[in-house]
């Protein structure tokens, strides 16, 4: 009964969060903005998600513990490993290629990676003339 | 048991709609693979759970293919966006 209960919670928690990365996704103005709803939101509800399945199939192994019935478990585990480690770069990488072909943000203060790369652009042109 | 799956399968595949509507009104490029990588993303969670409701663990086998396959490819868009060689 217990573990009915945390299974439904973690569930519930995985749903609320992608609906809202979905949601953030169609609302937010912005490139980078966007990014961050969808792979943010996204990567913390699919933990949830893994996790309340890993836990229905620990207690499907321990209540009819036949051959091949611990399978699943072990590999929902590698396939949040692969969630976890991929979408963070992936993100990352989309990122860096927006920013680098000339998508800027909408409402940004400070923009960081451009005055870096002007300073690089300048630093080059100098030693160019030389 | 198996009802629950179902319907939190039910409800990723809202999401995955709502995020097929930002890949296909998206302004810019990045716009657009943001919302595919989503996509992707949500294809992952909605086949482990698929696999949960009906027991089968060659779903998530799929699932783990599918996870590295799909980072291969943004990997590989977002290399093409920035402008350099493959």
């Amino acid at each position: 009964m217990v573990v009915t209960i945390i299974i439904y919670t973690m569930l519930a928690i995985g749903i609320f969060f992608n609906l809202l990365g979905s949601i953030g996704l169609l609302r937010f103005p912005d490139v980078y903005t966007r990014l961050h709803a969808g792979t943010k939101c996204t990567t913390f509800g699919s933990m949830f998600l893994t996790g309340a399945v890993i836990v229905y199939g620990l207690k499907e192994w321990y209540l009819h513990p036949v051959a091949g019935s611990s399978i699943m478990p072990l590999h929902v585990f590698i396939a949040l490993i692969a969630i976890l480690v991929t979408n963070p770069t992936g993100a990352h990488a989309i990122a860096r290629a927006a920013h680098k072909s000339g998508v800027l943000p909408v409402n940004a203060v400070v923009d960081d990676l451009k005055e870096d790369t002007t300073k690089e652009k300048t630093k080059k042109a100098k030693e160019a003339k030389k | 048991m198996i009802e629950v799956f179902i319907i939190s399968a039910a409800v990723i595949l809202i999401s995955i709609a709502l995020a097929f509507i930002r890949l296909i009104i998206g302004p810019t490029i990045p716009d657009r693979i943001v919302g595919l990588d989503t996509i992707n993303t949500l294809v992952i969670v909605g086949m482990i759970l698929f696999g949960a409701a009906f027991k089968e663990s060659i779903y998530i086998d799929v699932a783990i293919v599918y996870a590295l396959l799909s980072f291969v490819t943004t990997m590989l868009v977002a290399k093409y966006l920035e402008g350099g060689r493959m």
